[in-house]
């Protein structure tokens, strides 16, 4: 299960900046167990929001946003609230965010961060890629992860070694990742959003605190110490 | 006070030009070379661990030039050092007499000779650039007063003819933002091109010195366009420089740096140029550039 933890509304709110219509895209799967999107905290999210001046189009539960058929089916029932938005929220990890962003004619806004994939190997089924980096900043890369596309994970723009072909200097096979997100910004018309100083990394937050070093088993870890942050109740 | 900035503000058409520090301590050759350079430019680029091969510390190598009495131009990549480390070099050099600091990424660490190192990118042009002007402001990047701030004259680089030209514009734009006072760009050898994005570039009002690499033969000008991102230069050049014996190729090429410098001379304000080993020709280049 990957573990991802609250954004608060006031960050939200800064990277939506003059965006103030929102669509609320929920991942009902691991932010659920994370108990990170669960509906009582979206809920008081959701309020803050709205006193904050947001206006929700319309909101949406997915049980799994990484999975492409079963969140376009769903989605597509939506379109005109959807489309009603200026951004779409989206409780998700990176993942879910990146797949949501690859499939909307709308810029996101992520309402989590994503802490620890919680030990999942397993193949990965899509374009997408999360390094669990704990802060989340693709609202203003087109919803393209610039840390996991870029091979140096720059945040603010293209290196010099970009290849006439739009590939990465490190290798032919891989595009520059931020290429893509130059493409993606003006098909959505939000170039703008390349002249926004992005935040340093923190690598605090690279490294997660111990009651969040759960693994899958975590049923049998609520179980055993009686509460999912079992570590910290010992 | 920077020589290069004194230059640049006066409106004159500036030269720069560049050493390559050795893989090693032998450095006798390397300020040789620099020496040939003393009157014919402003002031002298260092490289920082080039293509990620490494070599001497450029910083170390700034100093030398100084005790030589000529001005250097500290290059400063971020794949190496993380934030602290930067800072504290930013602020060595100024410890040092350096004013002059060219801002870049860097090379990654997969296309030197240590491709197993780790790539750092803690900072970026963009804010390392903004490094730069917190420090001169008097304090660091995470907000502490400093005992004594340094003052920089601080540079990037852009790259006239990529394609598309859109986000290049758009990064230079944002090292304004920054902090970054002057550009040196990417090797320029399709005048034309440059016109075009000088056009563009003009309205940040930015000093710009066009990239004048010599060109030694027909064989590096096809490994540059087949292997140097935005860096194209045209058949005509190419058999221009294979049309002469090896004992005319650094006449031509003196030739062609200077034709192109003198081209491109009413549409920036200066040129940065790029010897790779041929120091000793850049006096002759500077000849042949046409007076203001």
């Amino acid at each position: 299960m990957i573990l991802t933890s609250r954004k608060k509304s006031k960050e939200i709110i800064k990277w939506c900046e003059d965006d103030k219509r929102l669509f609320v895209l929920i991942c009902g799967g691991c932010p659920a167990g994370a108990e990170t999107a669960d509906p009582v905290g979206a809920g008081k999210l959701k309020e803050a929001l709205t006193q904050k001046g947001v206006e929700i189009t319309g909101e949406l539960t997915v049980d799994f946003l990484c999975n492409r058929a079963l969140l376009g089916e769903r989605l597509g029932r939506h379109a005109e609230e959807l489309y009603a938005a200026d951004r779409v929220l989206v409780l998700a990890c990176g993942v879910g965010v990146q797949a949501t962003a690859s499939m909307v004619e709308l810029p996101v806004v992520p309402g989590l961060d994503t802490v620890n994939r919680g030990g999942i190997h397993a193949k990965w089924p899509s374009e997408e890629r999360c390094q669990a980096c704990g802060e989340c900043v693709i609202a203003w890369t087109g919803g393209i992860c610039p840390k996991t596309t870029c091979s140096k994970g720059l945040l603010n723009g293209a290196c010099g070694g970009t290849t006439d072909d739009g590939n990465c200097e490190v290798s032919d096979e891989r595009p520059c990742g931020w290429k893509l997100i130059y493409d993606r910004l003006k098909e959505l018309g939000r170039e703008s959003d390349l002249l926004k100083e992005m935040p340093l990394n923190k690598y605090t937050k690279w490294e997660f605190p111990n009651e969040l070093r759960t693994t899958t088993r975590w049923a049998l870890e609520v179980d055993e110490y009686g509460d999912p942050a079992g570590a910290q109740a010992e | 006070m920077s020589n290069l900035k004194e230059s640049l503000d006066s409106g004159k058409f500036t030269l720069t030009g560049e050493v390559g520090p050795p893989k090693g301590t032998s450095i006798e050759t390397m300020l040789e070379e620099a020496e040939h350079l003393r009157g014919k430019v402003a002031a002298i680029n260092v490289t920082d661990i080039q293509s990620a091969v490494m070599r001497v510390s450029c910083l170390a190598i700034c100093v030398k030039l100084k005790e030589m009495d000529l001005e250097p131009v500290l290059q400063m990549v971020c794949r190496d050092r993380n934030r602290l480390a930067l800072q504290a070099d930013l602020l060595g050099a100024a410890v040092c007499g350096i004013e002059n600091v060219l801002a870049l990424t860097g090379d990654h660490t997969t296309l030197g000779d240590h491709e197993d190192a780790k790539p750092v990118f803690d900072l970026d042009s963009v804010s390392l650039l903004k490094a730069i002007s917190t420090l001169a402001a008097g304090k660091d990047i995470a907000g502490n007063e400093l005992d004594g701030s340094p003052e920089f004259f601080a540079g990037a680089v852009v790259t006239p003819c990529a394609d598309p030209i859109e986000p290049q514009l758009i990064k230079m734009e944002k090292k304004i933002a920054a902090g970054a006072k002057f550009f040196q760009t990417q090797a320029v050898y399709d005048p034309a091109a440059f016109e075009k994005f000088m056009k563009k570039a003009e309205k940040f009002k930015v000093p710009v010195l066009v990239g004048a690499l010599l060109l030694k033969n027909a064989g590096m000008a096809k490994f540059m366009n087949a292997s140097v991102a935005g860096v194209n230069v045209p058949k005509a050049l190419i058999k221009e420089i294979g049309s002469v014996d090896k004992k005319d190729r650094k006449k031509k090429s003196v030739e062609i740096a200077a034709r192109l410098i003198n081209e491109m001379k009413p549409m920036c304000q200066g040129a940065h140029i790029m010897p790779l080993g041929w120091e000793s020709l850049v006096p002759k280049v500077v000849e042949q550039i046409d007076a203001v």
